[in-house]
């Protein structure tokens, strides 16, 4: 009787079909990576035909004729992601604190509006907005314009975990170190800010990848001259794809994956220790 | 007991340790956002409404020349009588009408996706879910690269059915409406399945169970009790998919050629080179974004009727 109950109660969530729609779902997910994954390693210079398998377009990325302009594109994505992330973090790990502890203000919906708002408008309007306003102070396009460009893109992804990990964590702890006379920095130092640790990390993460990613804003607050690894491939890719290209969205695809999948676990072990 | 709530009292009305200076802590946020994003959206809002200079950039001098553009056509020398320009609105139709699509295609697969991950059990719906957040984060460029690699006329796809005898010529896919249809169904796939498996996850099955006892077949329990409850989740991944659709760049530049054009690449068009026109772009860039924030305050009055005012 209870056994029959049991399989009733599985049956109604079942759907026929559903399952092979999920498959189809993650087919169409992963087989264009997959692929390219594979033919980064064809030991061929057509990207077509299958010539065996090579590591030469990983020995051309850093050591052929493009190696120079790679180099300096990638030191660009990785410091401005690092600079980026950190910035926005600390912005948002603040504004987490005043938005989830501070005492209610009139406008203090408005304030969470404007820290979203960088995801509310679409990318390409943010690239305009930012373009005119540095052309219109007459501020110069390089390295710079794109750093804060990407500080202000970055400030809601990094919100996010921290707010999350903050509104799990009671007040009593920071009250607490308050009573016992500590300073509101160093309660903040070393309490609150130890207890939001793996919100604060796992919004830096997903931070850096975002500011690693992007394209369409830096495409146009770069100016010319400064390219960062997007927008290098973007400019290869304009003529064709080319093997070496391959390998290199290979190693990108491998260091998204290896950073989220820190993120995740660093979130598992918060989960841990709430 | 009569501590503990005079340590509540306490607690209650010293407002918490940063209570007073909540204000300051948000005001690093307001100034980046406010200077580096609201003044931009603003000052882009001026120069729409200025008069181009040929080398790109402006001159200052206000003018309703760009909106003017994108309506009529008065000829070469702006003199002629003004008829309906129907260029700039059919850029924009078909990128509605392409978001839309997109839309509806990524609500076909990503729903039956987002159900069956949320009914499976904890330990294996966390790989799954990690499965479907992976593309989410991996580099769109890449992404649309490699579908573009995929798809090409002498690419592994095409090569793999001439192979099994299924076609004698490759099919033709890149440069096509589809192409970019399959570019945006596939860059924002990730964006429908999360949210609708969030309200799933949180579904409670014992009301499909009584509309099950109550001899309700599967499919009239999945559309009369389950669909209403999930509704927020399902809006929530639909406008997560047709806002970045809409103003999408990547897959309509990569996969799409001239008779795809989408809105992206016509605001990109007008900051590139010399043959931009600022006021142009920034009059196209305001239309767009005008339509997502009338879409996201469709879903804000939906939201607030869902859940009602208080939340």
């Amino acid at each position: 009787m209870s056994n029959s109950l049991a399989k009733k109660v599985t049956d109604v969530r079942r759907y026929p079909g559903f399952f092979s729609l999920t498959i189809l779902c993650m087919v169409l997910l992963y087989t264009p990576l997959i692929i390219v994954t594979i033919y980064s390693f064809n030991d061929s210079r057509s990207i077509t035909a299958w010539g065996g398998f090579s590591l030469r377009w990983y020995n051309d990325i850093f050591f052929g004729l493009e190696a120079a302009k790679f180099k300096t594109a990638a030191w660009n994505s990785i410091s401005i992601a690092i600079m980026a992330g950190t910035s926005a973090t600390i912005i948002a790990t603040s504004a987490a604190i005043g938005m989830i502890r501070g005492n209610p203000f009139s406008g203090k919906s408005l304030s969470f509006g404007l820290i979203n708002l960088p995801l509310m408008v679409p990318e390409i309007v943010t690239a305009v907005a930012t373009l005119i306003f540095f052309s219109a102070i007459g501020f110069t396009r390089g390295y710079l314009s794109i750093l804060i460009a990407h500080v202000v893109f970055c400030i809601p992804f990094a919100y996010l975990p921290i707010a999350a990990r903050l509104e799990g964590i009671e007040r009593r702890y920071e009250e607490a170190a308050i009573d016992l006379y500590a300073s509101r920095w160093q309660a903040f130092t070393k309490v609150l800010m130890p207890l939001m640790a793996p919100g604060i990390l796992s919004g830096f993460l997903l931070a850096f990848i975002i500011s690693l990613d992007d394209f369409i804003i830096t495409n146009f607050v770069k100016g010319a001259g400064v390219e960062t690894l997007p927008t290098a491939i973007f400019g290869s890719v304009r003529q064709g794809i080319k093997p070496n290209i391959m390998a290199l969205s290979t190693l990108m695809l491998m260091v998204s994956i290896f950073f989220v999948s820190l993120s995740y676990y660093i979130n598992r072990m918060g989960e841990r220790t709430k | 007991m009569s501590k503990l709530v005079e340590k509540n009292n306490k607690a209650e009305s010293s407002r918490g340790v940063f209570g007073e200076i909540g204000v300051w802590l948000l005001s690093p946020s307001w100034i980046v956002i406010g200077v580096f994003l609201l003044l931009p959206v603003i000052m882009m809002l001026v120069y729409s409404f200025l008069t181009k200079e040929f080398r790109g950039g402006v001159i200052w001098e206000p003018t309703l020349a760009a909106y003017d553009q994108f309506i009529f056509d008065r000829g070469l020398f702006g003199d002629e009588p003004p008829v309906i320009e129907w260029t700039y609105i059919t850029i924009f139709a078909r990128s509605i009408w392409q978001a839309a699509l997109a839309t509806v295609f990524c609500l076909l697969i990503g729903f039956p996706t987002a159900y069956y991950i949320a009914t499976r059990p904890t330990r294996s719906r966390g790989v799954w879910l990690f499965l479907i957040t992976i593309p989410y984060w991996v580099n769109l460029l890449i992404r649309t690269v490699s579908m573009k690699f995929l798809i090409r006329d002498t690419g592994p796809f095409n090569q793999f059915l001439l192979s099994t005898g299924l076609i004698d010529t490759p099919i033709h896919m890149v440069n096509t409406n589809f192409a970019v249809q399959l570019g945006l169904f596939y860059s924002y796939l990730p964006f429908m399945v999360l949210p609708i498996y969030a309200a799933v996850e949180r579904y409670n099955f014992t009301l499909s169970e009584a509309a099950w006892d109550l001899y309700a077949d599967r499919w009239t329990t999945l559309r009369k009790i389950l669909m209403p409850v999930v509704k927020p989740g399902i809006i929530a991944g639909c406008i997560l998919v047709f806002v970045p659709s809409l103003g999408a760049f990547l897959a309509p530049d990569l996969l799409g050629g001239a008779k795809t054009f989408m809105i992206g690449s016509l605001i990109e068009e007008q900051f590139k080179g010399n043959a931009g026109n600022w006021p142009f772009g920034a009059a196209a860039s305001m239309i767009l974004l005008t339509l997502v924030l009338i879409v996201l305050m469709i879903y804000a009055r939906q939201q607030t009727r869902t859940y009602g005012g208080a939340h």
